[in-house]
Parts: structure tokens; sequence; C-alpha cells
């Protein structure tokens, strides 16, 4: 037996032993998934369980260093826990910016104090994080943004707005994108940590056009933050940013690597498909969809190996989310008039409708396909002025 | 396994760029023999070089002399195909036939093998009937007479078929025309008696034939495989053609739309080079996304292929129909971002969209592998 096969018998055997069969069913909802955080609420016993259980053996970031939470998996061991955890339909443990966004930011930017510090609490799920990046007149155009922090010695008093900050209500801190420098356009920019029960930060929910309200306004009034709270150097916050980003936007993509190669069209059929012309449009997404998929673990196989182009995940982005945006609209189209109920308990309080609405801000947020479109003109194919 | 190719086959595909970036040129092959009205499409010359390189026996076991590579290897050859337009006997003789013939006796690979791995013998693979791609009806009849069969029926789009030294045909021993069950391949010489083939041009300039197999006698050892029973190794030919088709529309796409790319950055109207205009970077961006997301799926296609998994026959529908939809966009594009020029028999866009008519049809079109991929996601 090779080391990996023992590597695969043994996650086998802790994922029979540990997790829950309650976790072991997809979530139907944005409340099945553990986000972690001072002010989380766990729905039930199994999902606190099977956080904890994870996160002592560093499962809730397992190709992280140990020193840091992690359990300190290469790229072929982290492919084994993920096929396991498929195999299984396992929730994942926990669900967070931290773990997506800031976590290897941190492990690329951070110092030392700054991992061990933050990396650990991530890892553990003991503090939830939001993204201050976009502001009223800065969203795609980032560079843009108007919050200041001004240089007070040992830190920085910020004021300011931003918005679209998911989460804002219910995060524990924010790594924050803030102008120390107003000569500078692109280098005057630096990236900052601070609590969100810091003096000064207030939060207001954003409804949107789903009905819930997953964004907020976020405000900074006179927010002391200590000098110490930068990660990366002061003014180069756009270095850490643009990591960040690429990140986001890999996550946003969906690309996940899933192999199991399951079809809406066959979903659809489950629920009565009788109009051959919507099944043909299921045919030809199902098409996009399985290639996609391809690509999504090509994507993951050549990140690993430093293959991928560095802005494939620009590109990554713009084909998930316009993917996501027509998978929703068909699985409206198949759903019918069940689809439209907006909160009885059998539509799930209107999750279809919902989720659908939610599917159109995915070729907005973390840069709109056309802003993608346009790192790909210049960054890929090199056109001229792009 | 990965999603990209290995170091080994890397290798491959620098060794098939350069040889088909010096020698399978548009100008000196498709151009050369289309101007000369050539009856076969393509350069036997050329088709010995393949020979020489290996390509030919690619598919072919290392106990008959070939290389015994897979459909990813032979998808590297492809991919450069199609980029240069090199009209060549590779997909049909040293991919389909090769796959048929592999899964016959010791005598029927002995007898044809040698000629291939030589450059020396053409194949071609006989199975549509009509216009269109559709292998599951299937009503040429093979009949019992003497020692051997009788065949007597139609096939249509035999590409390379009145260049090659044997078709493989697949016709029906027993059953209606609709059953899935009762199908034989046979390896008919081009000699046999009874067998008459029309040629025609195709839009690409390549050569098919129309065939007619009026009593065509063979002799019992022409059987590739079992009587009765050959529908399996009929799928397998045609997912090793299918995903091979795929690969070469990959290339075709991909020189198609890198001459776009480097026509976009050279072209100036309105005082400006058209590549600075936005409308048509989005537009050639969102093409490099169909591009890449279309080689994805064809590799995966090519991966699972080899690894005889039973996913294969679904990814390879849709490699077929992905890279089928990435190169008529590619292509389209192609045309109507070099503007006028690109209407000129002179530039070469065109002939890539012409290729990529012809390949399009070839073992399936996107509406036939989607919905075949409808068909075994069940629905």
């Amino acid at each position: 037996m090779s080391d990996l096969d023992a590597f695969r018998a043994e996650i086998r055997a802790w994922l029979e032993e540990n997790c829950p069969a309650e976790m072991r069913e997809p979530a139907r909802s944005d409340d099945d998934i553990c986000w972690g955080g001072r002010k989380f609420q766990f729905k039930s016993e199994a999902q606190k369980l099977w956080m904890e259980r994870c996160a002592a053996k560093g499962y809730t970031v397992p190709d992280w260093p140990k020193a840091y939470g992690g359990a300190g998996m290469g790229p072929a061991e982290a492919k084994i826990w993920r096929e396991e955890m498929n195999r299984i339909n396992a929730r994942p443990p926990l669900s967070s910016f931290g773990i997506w966004m800031l976590g290897p930011a941190l492990l690329k930017f951070g110092t030392e104090e700054q991992k061990i510090h933050y990396l650990g609490q991530i890892a553990r799920g003991e503090i939830r994080w939001c993204q201050g990046y976009s502001e009223p007149g800065s969203g795609s155009d980032l560079v843009s943004l108007q919050t200041y922090g001004e240089d007070k010695g040992d830190h920085w008093v910020v004021n300011g707005q931003k918005i679209w900050t998911s989460y804002a209500n219910k995060a524990d801190w924010i790594f924050c994108l803030v102008r120390t420098d107003k000569t500078n356009k692109y280098q005057g920019i630096s990236f900052l940590l601070f609590d969100m029960e810091s003096p000064g930060v207030s939060t207001k929910p954003i409804l949107l056009i789903s009905g819930n309200s997953p964004f907020c306004e976020t405000f900074f009034d006179n927010v002391k933050v200590p000098k110490h709270q930068i990660v990366g150097e002061l003014n180069r916050g756009w270095d850490v940013a643009k990591y960040l980003l690429g990140h986001e936007r890999e996550m946003i993509s969906g690309a996940g690597g899933n192999d199991r190669l399951n079809t809406i069209g066959a979903f659809a059929k489950r629920n009565g498909l009788e109009d051959p012309l919507l099944r043909a449009e299921l045919a030809m997404f199902d098409v996009d969809a399985l290639a996609f998929s391809a690509m999504g673990e090509k994507f993951l196989d050549e990140i690993k190996v430093g293959k991928a182009h560095p802005a494939q995940p620009n590109m990554m982005k713009y084909a998930g989310t316009e993917l996501n945006k027509r998978r929703h609209e068909l699985l409206m189209a198949a759903g019918g008039s069940a689809a439209l109920e907006w909160d009885s308990e059998a539509s799930g309080g209107g999750a279809k409708a919902r989720t659908w609405l939610r599917t159109k801000a995915n070729s907005i947020e973390g840069g709109t396909s056309e802003v993608m479109l346009n790192v790909i003109s210049k960054r890929i194919l090199d056109l001229p002025g792009a | 396994m990965a999603l990209y190719h290995t170091e080994d086959q890397a290798m491959l595909a620098d060794t098939a760029r350069q040889f088909m970036g010096e020698e399978g040129t548009i100008a000196k092959q498709l151009r050369h023999w289309r101007d000369k009205q050539c009856k076969d499409g393509f350069g036997h010359a050329l088709w010995k070089q393949f020979a020489e390189l290996g390509f030919a026996g690619i598919l072919v076991s290392e106990s008959d002399g070939g290389l015994g590579m897979g459909n990813v290897e032979a998808g590297i050859v492809l991919e450069e195909i199609g980029r240069n337009l090199t009209p060549s006997p590779f997909l049909t003789s040293s991919v389909m036939a090769a796959t048929a013939i592999g899964a016959g006796n010791d005598e029927l690979r002995g007898r044809y093998l040698p000629g291939l791995l030589a450059g020396d013998s053409v194949f071609a693979v006989a199975i549509d009937e009509g216009p269109k791609h559709r292998p599951e009806r299937i009503a040429t009849r093979a009949e019992r007479a003497g020692n051997g069969f009788k065949l007597t029926g139609k096939k249509a789009f035999v590409v390379h078929g009145g260049s090659a030294d044997m078709l493989v045909v697949a016709a029906r021993t027993a059953g209606a025309d609709d059953d899935q069950d009762g199908i034989t391949l046979f390896a008919v010489p081009k000699d046999a008696a009874g067998l008459n083939q029309d040629a025609v041009r195709l839009v690409d300039s390549s050569m098919a034939t129309h065939v007619k197999l009026d009593g065509v006698q063979v002799d019992a050892d022409a059987v590739i495989g079992e009587v009765d029973a050959g529908r399996e190794l009929l799928n397998r030919v045609l997912n090793a053609g299918r995903v091979g088709a795929a690969a070469e529309s990959v290339g075709v796409a991909g020189g198609a739309f890198d001459m776009t790319t480097t026509y976009l950055k050279q072209r100036k109207q309105f005082g400006q080079l058209i590549g600075e205009f936005q409308a048509l970077q989005h537009r050639a961006s969102h093409l490099y996304s169909e591009l890449e997301i279309a080689r994805a799926s064809v590799i995966k296609a090519q991966q699972l292929l080899d690894a005889g998994s039973e996913k294969a026959e679904l990814m390879v529908s849709v490699a077929k129909a992905k890279a089928g939809k990435a190169a008529s966009l590619a292509v389209k594009e192609g045309v109507q971002m070099h503007g006028g020029i690109g209407m000129t028999d002179e530039y070469d866009i065109g002939l890539y969209m012409k290729r990529d008519r012809a390949l399009a049809e070839f073992m399936g079109d996107m509406y036939y592998h989607a919905e075949r991929v409808a068909q075994l996601s069940g629905y």
C-alpha cells in the first residue's frame, strides 16, 4: 500500500467515525452553513461537534501548516481529503471569508505574529471576518476608494464608508482597504485589520431584490486602528488585495473540481419535464456545465503546479458566474409556477426564487463580468490599449 | 490523474507542433493540394512522414509495432493538425480504423497494420447512411454467403473513401435497423467486387465518397471482432473518432483565434488599432474562455477514455459538443473581425471556417451530442 493509499484509508476511517450523519446531507439553506465566530449560534449539536472535531485535527483548513491550525496536507493529500468528503457528501465543517480569502493573503503577506494570532482563530472558527473593499462610487473601480486613515503615530484614525460588506452585521473583524496616501492612486492604499466592535464602527443591512440582506453598509467614524494591524507594507495594500481577489474570484466561480457529473436536465426530469425546447436548452446547458466542471478541475490541477496563467481566475470567474446565472434561469423555467412561491413552507421559504435573484449578483460582485473581460484582454490576450 | 499533459506528452506536443508547423502548413499542404484539384485531398509524401515519426501507428499496440499510446496522445497530434488545417488520413486511419483493427485477430492485424505503420496504406470508416450522423440505426445488411458475407446497402460521408485501401464497414448481420445488437464490422478491401464509390469534394476541399454496396462479397476473415456482437467495438471506434474530432476542432479554433488576435493587434481603423476597441476585446476574451473550457473538456474525455472509465461515454459527447460550439464561434468571430479581407480566398481565415463546418458534422454535431448528453443523463 502506497503512502497515499494509507492516507486515504486513514481519512476514510476518520470520517466514518467522526462525521455525524446529519452532516452528510447537502446544506438546504444558508442556515445550514457553519460560519463560526463570536456571534455564531450553532443550528444543531451535530453541526457544532463536526466543526470542533475537524478543528482539533486541522481539517477545517487541511492545507494550512500545522503551526497555524491546519493539517499540513500537500496537494495530493488535500485532493484525497476533498474526494473522501465528496464521497460521503460531507458538508464543509466551517465556511468563512477567513478561510477562503484572508487566510491565503495572511499566509503570503502576514508577519509571523499575525499568522500565529489570526490564522489559528480562523481555523478554530473563533473569528468571523467581513471584507471592506467596495465603497459608494468605487465598485469594480476599487482604486478610486476614499475611506481615509490618518496617521497618528502609533495608530491610524479611519473615516469613511464601505458598501456591499457581506455579513458585516455578523462579523467580528473586518479586513479593509483604506487610503493612507492621497497623492498616489494605486500605491496609497493600505490593508488594515480591525475589530468590528471598535468604537466608531456601525453597520446597516441592505435589503436586496431577493428579499434577503446578506450585505451591509458599513460606516467608520474616527475608528482607531493600531499600526501592527496592517498586512503587508504601508501603501502597498493593493498587492494584498489583488492576491486576495484572485482567491475570491476562484471561490465565486465555483471552481470546486466537482467530479460527480450531475446535470440539471436530470433534476428537471424528476419535476416532470415535458417541453422539448426547454429540454433542448437544458441539454445545451449541461454540455457547457459539464465542460466547465472539467475546466474547474483542470484549473485547480494547474494552480497546484504553477501552470495556470496568473490571470486565469478572471476567466474562471467570468465563465463560472455567467453559467451559474443561466443555471438558475433554467431552474426557474423548469420549476414553473411552483418556483415562484416566495414564503411557503413547501418552497423552503421561496428558496428557488431567492437563489435565482441572488445569482444575478454573481457577475457583479468581486469585479463585474465586463471587468473580467477587460483583464483577460489585457493580461492574457495582450490586446492593445486594453 | 491531473488534467494537463505529462512531460512525455508535452514533448510529443512539441514534436507535433514543430512538424505540423513546418511540413503541414496551409501553404504547403491544404492550398497546394486544393489548387491542384488533387483527388485524394492530401499528400502521400506527408503521410509517409507521419509514419516515419511514428504518428501513423500512435494507437497501434507495441506488440504490433506501433507506439501503443492513447487518445490523449492521438489528440495532441490532432490538435496540431487542426491548427494548421493539415489534410491527412490520420483521424480515419490511425485513430478510427486502427481502433477497429486493433480488436481484430492476428491475421487481420498482420494484413493491415504493417501498411498503416509504413505510411503506405490509408483506411476509411463507413458508418453513416444519411446526411446526419446516426449510428444507432444501421440498415446496411451483411448476409452469409459462401464462406463469407454479402454486403448490401449505402454509406454516406465516407471521408477519404476514394483513397482508402480498405473500408471499415458497419453492417447488420441480424435484427432490425434500429436494434443495438446484430451489428458486425467488416474490413472491405477497395477492390472488392460490387463496391462502388462516388467521390465528392467537400466545402473544406477534403474528399469523401458516397458508397454503394451491391452485394459486395467478402470472405469470413473480413470480419473484425465477433459476428453480431460488433456494437461495442463500433462504440469504441466512434468514441475514439469523436474525441479525436473534438481535439482537432480545438486546434482549428486555436488556429483561427490566434490569427484573429494577431490581426486585432495590427489592423488600424479610425486611426486606432481595432484591438483597442472594447467591443472587440470583450468578444475576443469571451471566445478565449470558451476555447479554454472546450480544451479542458477534451482532455478530460481523452483521459477517461484511456482509463476505461464508465463516465467516458458522457464526457466524450460533452467534448464533441463543446469543442464544436467553441470552434464554430471562433471561426465566425474570426471572419467577422477580419472584415472584408476575411471573405477573400487569399486569406486563410475562411479556410478555418470551412474546415470547422466539415468537422462539426463528422461523428455528430453539437445537437446530436447534446441530445446524447440528455439521454445518458436520463432525461
